[in-house]
This record gives C-alpha cells, structure tokens and sequence, in this order.
C-alpha cells in the first residue's frame, strides 16, 4: 500500500488554517473600520462574553456527531443558573453546593435527553424541544419569574482577573474545549461517537452498544449547558429565567461554521470553538462600527451561510465527483 | 435521437482516457463499441468498469484521452448532455425513488406534463408500453416502487432507462439482484435492442452470462485493458485468468476440515415467522451451509443467533456450556460469536471513516491504554497486519473504506472479525456482489478459519460455493430448517427439492419474492 494521503475523520492543524484566516480576515477588517477595535479591552471583553456559548458549543459539536441535535441547551442554562441563584440566596446553601445544584440540574436533563431517545428511539429533534419547554417552565418556576440577584458573591469566577485581564470563566471554558478535543480524537468513547454518527446500524452490528454512548454525550451536553448557566450567572451576577433564549441557535451556528456535519460522524471541538470566536468578533466588531441591532443580525446570519457554503466547498476539493 | 456511425467505423470509440482519483484507477484505456453488439466488460472489483461506464454516460469526467460517438467528438459534461446524444446508462445502485411510481420512476426526467401538471393518463399510457417491453405485463404502473422486491425494481431500472430512444445503452450490473426468469426477460429485451441496432455494454460480474449474451468481452485489470476478444470461442477459464492475471486462480477444491466438539448449538431457536424451530449444531473446524431461497429464514436465523433480532424462543449455547442470554449484538460478542452481516453497505462498512478505523472497530476495547484510550500504534500495527493478510487493496489504511471496491470492503468487514478472533463466525453471503478475484480471497479465509478450529456458519445462494465450501448443508424452506445433507449426500437437485418443500403444502403456492 503506497504512498499514505491524507484523508482523516478528525481534522488535522491544517484544517484550522482556513478557519483562522477568516478570523484573522475580520480582525483586519474591524481594525481598519473603527480605531477602538484593535485594543486589550476589546478582545477580553470578546473573551469574558464567550465562556457560556463555548462550552455549550462543545457539547452539541459532540451531539451533532452522534447524528444527534440538542435544542435544550439555552432552556437548560437557564434552569442550572437559576437553580443556583436560588440555592444560594433562598436556601442559603453555600456558593459551591449552590454551582453543583446547578450542574447537577443541567446533568439531570442531559442524561433524561439521551435516555428518552434511546428508550423510545424518538429522534433527539422532538425529545429536546420538549426538554426546552419543560427547563424553561422549571427555570420560571423556581425563580417566580423573576431575575434573582447574587451580587458579589459569585464574582470570582466572572470577573476579569488581575494582569491577564481575563475570567477565570475563559480559562475554565478553553480548559473544556481542549478536554473535549481530546475525548473525541484519543479516547474510545470519542471513537465510537464518530462511528456511530456515520453509522449506528453498523456499529450495533460489531457488538458495540451505540446506546449508553448516545446517553453519555447527551448527558455531558447537559452538564456543559449547566456550566454555561454558572458561568452566566458569574458574568451577570442575577440569574435571568429568560436568559439563553435563541441560545441553542448559535450554538449550532457556531458548531456548523466550524465544518461539523449536521448529518452526524464528523466535526471538531476545536473548529467549533474557533466558530465561537468568530461569531463573537462578528457581533463586537459590527457594534463597533456603528451597526445596528438589525444590521447585525443581517451580517451575522449572511456569515453563517457562507461559512457552510465553504466548508462544502472545501469537502469536495480533492475529491470531486459529479452528483447525479 | 440516434445516431449512425459511417460504415466500418464502431458506432462509440474510447481512446487512450484516463482517471485518476488518489490513485489511478483508468490509465490509457482504448475501447471500441459497435452498433449492434453486446460488448461484456469484465474486471475484478476496482479494475475500472464503474469508472469507465460513469465517463461514457457523463456522469464523470475524464482526466485525459477522447471520444468519439458516431465519427463525431463526444464529450459529455453531464449524464443529460449524454442522453441527449443518444447514451442511457442503468446503473449498479439503483436511482429510483421508493415513494414514487412505478409510472413516475419511469419517466422522471421528462413527465408529461400540461401547464406545469402531470397528465395521468399519458403517463399511465407510455408507462404501460414501457413496461411490456421487459415484460412487466403484470404490474399495475400506480404501484409505488417501494412496494416491488429487488428484481422488480431491476427491471423497472431497465424499463427506465429503454424507454428513452438511445443508440448507446450501458448495463451495470443489471442482473445482479434477479433471479434466473427475470434475467431472461431482460436479456430477450437486449437481444432485440441489438437486432435494432442499439450498442450494448454490459458489466456483470456473472461470468457465464457472457457467453449467453455477449458479442464480444473486454476485460480490464487495475485500470488498464488487458484483451478484447470474441466472446464464443473464450472459455470463462481464459477470462478468470485474464481478470486476476498471474495470480493462481485457486480451484474450489474442497479442503477435508478436521472436525472437533461442538462449537454453537441452536435448538428451538424461533422467531416467527421468517425462524420456526430451527435446531442445528456446528462443530469446531466445521463450515455448516446454509441453502434455501430467497425469503427462507437464513438471514434472520443468522440475525436472531447473533442477537441483532431477538428471539421469541428458543436456546443458543456455545458447545454444552448453559444457554446463552443474548439480548443484543454485544452479548452475542463476548459469547464469542462474530456476523458478517447480509449488507455491508448498511450494515457493516463506515463508509466516510479510514480503512483502519473500520478493521479495528471491534476491539478497540481489547486494545485500550488505561481502559479509556486508543492505542493508536497497536491500532495500526494490526490493521496493516490484517489487510495485508486479507489483501485488501487501498491506497493506505487511511483511505476511507466506503472509497473501496465492494470486494475489498468486504474484505475489511472480515479482517473486522478476523481480530476479533471470535470461535464461531457467522457469514451471510459473503460473496454476494464481489469480483471472482475477491470471492477466492474470501474462500482462502474461510477454509484458514475452519482449519484454524473455528465454527462457521454459511449462508449463500450460490449452490457451487456451498457444496465446495462445506462440510454440510442444511437447507431451510419456509422458516424451518427442512433437512441437512452430509458431504457426499447431497446433489443439487436434492437441495433444490428441499428448498421448495416448505412452500408446497400450501394452498396458494406463495414463494417470497
């Protein structure tokens, strides 16, 4: 077997490239447009904003490579925030048990996503929109409706540190990014996530069981939205019930501008991650110039298409072959 | 439209085209097609034949070399731009869609149609025509096409495909799913399309249907054309030897297996109603056949001993041990029961995933580092170990396997099980679509696992390879496992008989399809 060429699930530094001249590209771009932008404040505001999308983003990249979808995300953040709001301030359990309360709440319905699907074999679609209903119910409930304010109690996780001026939220959220590439390229359960995404029959038939893998990246896709919640609640110090309305929409847009297939078996934590920060430097840099609120959502959604556009593109480079 | 070539010239001539993916997979190859004959292409799988007939009819480009088509330049960019000039192709995989008609399927490209609605009743009229001219005289042309078997669909595909004026038709693999009456109805269509003057060519990989159609065979190997030659006055020998060149085509000589204890004991195992009863014991070193038609009960008798459907009664064990619980795939594994399963397309292969990923899928657990990870160097190291044993043929192990010819995707599904080394291994048509050359690497194996002690159960509905191949078969008719001859008991005939038995008593005769 000569000459090996490169053809890999998981994508190689090179594949990033592409990824990091857009950036790079809309960095220029926003730089040359307003004098501000190209300033230490502008990209640690940008970095303290994503904690909570990026980690939400991580999970549903290992969703959508299972042939799965998880449209409970934002709902779920909401309910871990405002789990923990209210075990802090009403119950008066102390911060840590009041962050575990919530990530166990987010964990909770993570693991109720993945057992419904594989249980009843509903597709994931239906079984989380009903648990988008159903968090956003329970976070309206707990709460009274009512955004529940901490204060400075939970700051430390929020607030920019000293020097380096940024969250220990970021840093948590990259450590998540870097762990959840790792679980996908080096681990078995990654290898199987990717295998069952690109067929699950197949899989079943070599004695592997695709269920309690389905279960397990629902359930971890649950727990991130939980950690999103606290991370919310540490930037804004009050937990919202409206909070991450819309939320499981730029998750997927950030996943897919990051080249992660819809169809399952393919995609990259870190490319999703990179998807993240674009659609941050988006938002920020347009805000910058003046933009306004429409105009920005305009872009944005223009941007999203062309990154698949792209990305589709790219695939059939190399390979190219007339569809029928 | 048709066209005419001028007199003494081939009505469609190829030269020198090539196509190169990763690899070459056509280099230099020059090919002539006359009006009125049935010109066979033959090759083992990944010898070019797809690629060849995908650039006649447009659907891919070449990356070099000309046609010509009538004396004129013939340059298709799309397989529209080749049927307007007169070139129809039926291909391999079947492009029908299941939800439609029959009718629609037929004439899906150019629906009659008035103000943008479809006129039913000329559709219904051309439809019925078209049909008659494969035979399907039977068939009521409303019927959605999901509804037909496999054959029937065949032939809708061929119906499709003539009932378009073409003065080039080319067949690819058009008989693989038909049984022995259908393949006749079409071939009369061919033979008349021939008598019209239509070019013919015909991939198949059923080598004696050459020599009842064909005019002449071209036979390809690794992309290039090792010979052209009449097709009366070739033996099937010379073209087997053509196909896989200086490789010795090794006889289907039965190997005389050294039979141990019994390995698999199934007894009572039912699942109505495809699985009634059945009750058959396989020793080690044993390679138990499994016979019948079509719709018999072999695929779902291999399916329920393996777990992937369950049981509704009845006992599995491994030799005398205590009956097994097997409730899925994954217990049937551990029991150390392997399948390779009916269709590997859906049911086996990770199409978009490397060749390596696929061989090692079943004991990435075996082979972990600190239970969780991959041992990437192991990985490798026995995936290469394997395709080299099983000859698989791809660019590297990183090649994704749905990238491969059916053949050596077969092949990757048995290196799967091979690393597995599970003791009792399931087969269900194993050969079923491959090229002779990768069906004898699939013997070679299968007679290395008997020898090697292990059970093995066969399904196939080639009769020549079972009464090679086995020690014993048994034939299943109905859902039941009707009877099971010994080595030297039994006579095609005999298995013939047996296979039909189950479906005698009954009133309206019904066979499955």
């Amino acid at each position: 077997m000569p000459n090996p060429p490169p053809a890999r699930a998981t994508p190689r530094i090179a594949e990033y490239l592409g990824m990091l001249a857009v950036l790079v590209l809309l960095v220029a771009l926003f730089s040359a447009l307003s004098d501000h932008f190209f300033s230490r404040i502008t990209f640690t505001t940008v970095a303290n904003q994503i904690p909570a999308l990026t980690v939400i983003a991580v999970g549903m990249t290992l969703v959508l490579i299972v042939a799965g979808i998880d449209l409970s995300v934002g709902s779920v953040m909401a309910l871990g925030a405002a789990v923990l709001a209210v075990a802090r301030v009403e119950w008066q359990m102390p911060l840590p048990a009041a962050i575990l309360a919530g990530l166990a709440v987010g964990l909770a319905a993570g693991v109720a996503n993945g057992l419904v699907t594989v249980r009843w074999t509903i597709p994931s679609f239906i079984v989380t929109l009903g648990m988008l209903e159903m968090a956003r119910g329970g976070a309206y409930m707990v709460t009274d409706s009512r955004s529940v304010f901490l204060g400075a109690a939970i700051d430390v996780i929020g607030l920019p540190l000293p020097v380096i001026g940024l969250s220990p939220a970021f840093v948590l959220a990259i450590a998540v990014v870097a762990a959840g590439q790792i679980l996908l390229s080096k681990t078995i359960l990654g290898r199987y996530m990717i295998a069952i995404g690109t067929n699950a029959e197949a899989v079943r038939l070599s004695g592997i069981d695709p269920r309690p893998v389905i279960v397990t990246v629902f359930a971890l896709s649950g727990l991130l939205a939980g950690l999103a919640g606290v991370f919310h609640v540490a930037y804004l110090e009050s937990a919202d019930p409206n909070a991450g309305t819309g939320l499981e929409l730029s998750a997927i847009a950030a996943v897919v501008i990051g080249g992660t297939s819809l169809m399952g078996g393919r995609g990259s934590v870190i490319s999703s991650f990179l998807g993240v920060v674009i659609i941050a430097v988006l938002q920020t840099g347009l805000a910058q110039v003046g933009a306004t609120e429409p105009t920005k959502r305009i872009v944005t959604g223009a941007v999203i298409v062309a990154a698949v556009i792209l990305d589709a593109y790219r695939h059939s480079l190399g390979r190219r072959q007339v569809e029928i | 439209m048709t066209a005419h070539a001028p007199a003494g010239e081939p009505l469609l001539r190829v030269r020198g085209v090539d196509k190169r993916y990763a690899a070459p997979v056509l280099s230099g190859v020059d090919f002539e097609l006359r009006a009125g004959e049935v010109h066979a292409v033959m090759g083992a799988n990944g010898a070019g034949k797809s690629t060849l007939s995908r650039i006649i009819s447009g659907l891919t480009a070449p990356d070099g070399g000309s046609m010509t088509l009538a004396g004129a330049a013939y340059a298709p960019r799309s397989r529209r731009d080749a049927q307007r000039a007169g070139v129809q192709l039926v291909m391999q995989e079947l492009n029908l869609i299941p939800t439609l008609t029959v009718a629609e399927n037929l004439f899906l490209a150019d629906l009659p149609a008035r103000f943008g609605f479809v006129v039913g009743a000329t559709l219904l009229e051309r439809a019925r025509r078209a049909m008659e001219g494969v035979g399907l005289t039977d068939l009521d042309p409303r019927t959605p096409l999901g509804q037909l078997g496999v054959g029937h669909r065949q032939l809708v595909a061929v119906a499709a495909a003539l009932a378009h004026p073409c003065s080039v038709l080319i067949l690819d693999e058009p008989t693989a799913a038909l049984t022995g009456s259908e393949v006749g109805l079409v071939f009369e269509q061919l033979r008349r399309l021939r008598e019209t003057g239509t070019a013919i060519l015909y991939i198949s990989h059923r080598l004696e249907e050459i020599q009842r159609i064909g005019d002449r065979v071209t036979v390809l190997r690794d992309g290039r054309v090792v010979a052209t030659r009449p097709a009366a006055g070739t033996s099937l020998d010379e073209i087997v030897q053509l196909m896989v060149g200086d490789r010795a085509v090794e006889a289907l000589d039965h190997r005389t297996h050294r039979l141990g204890d019994v390995a698999l004991r199934v007894e009572g195992l039912t699942r109505a109603p495809r699985v009634r009863d059945v009750s058959f014991d396989v020793k080690r070193g044993e390679i138990l056949g499994l016979a019948g038609l079509v719709g018999s009960g072999r695929t779902e008798t291999l399916r329920v001993i393996f777990g992937a459907d369950r049981a509704e009664r009845g006992v599995v064990r491994r030799g005398s041990g205590p009956p097994l619980t097997i409730r899925d795939p994954r217990d049937a594994v551990c029991a150390g029961i392997g399948m390779v399963p009916e269709d590997r397309g859906a049911q086996a292969i990770l199409h978009a995933l490397p060749v390596r990923w696929n061989i090692s899928l079943a004991v990435l657990r075996a082979f972990a580092k600190a239970r969780w990870w991959i041992d990437d160097a192991r990985e490798a190291a026995e995936a290469s170990r394997l395709g080299a044993r099983l000859d698989v043929r791809s660019h590297s192990l990183e090649q994704p396997a749905g990238e491969l010819s059916g053949g050596n995707q077969q092949k990757v599904v048995i290196a799967r099980w091979l690393l597995r080394d599970c003791e009792v291994l399931l087969f269900d048509e194993p050969t079923r679509g491959i090229d002779v050359a990768a069906k004898i690497a699939v013997y070679r194996v299968l007679n290395e696992l008997a020898a090697a002690g292990k059970a093995i159960v066969l399904v196939s509905s080639e009769l020549p390879e079972l009464m090679a191949l086995c020690d014993r078969i048994g034939v299943m008719s109905d859902g039941r496992l009707v009877t099971t001859f010994a080595r030297g008991d039994w006579s095609e005939d005999a298995i013939v008989a047996a296979a039909f038995s189950g479906y005698a008593g009954r009133r309206d005769g019904a066979r499955p399809h």
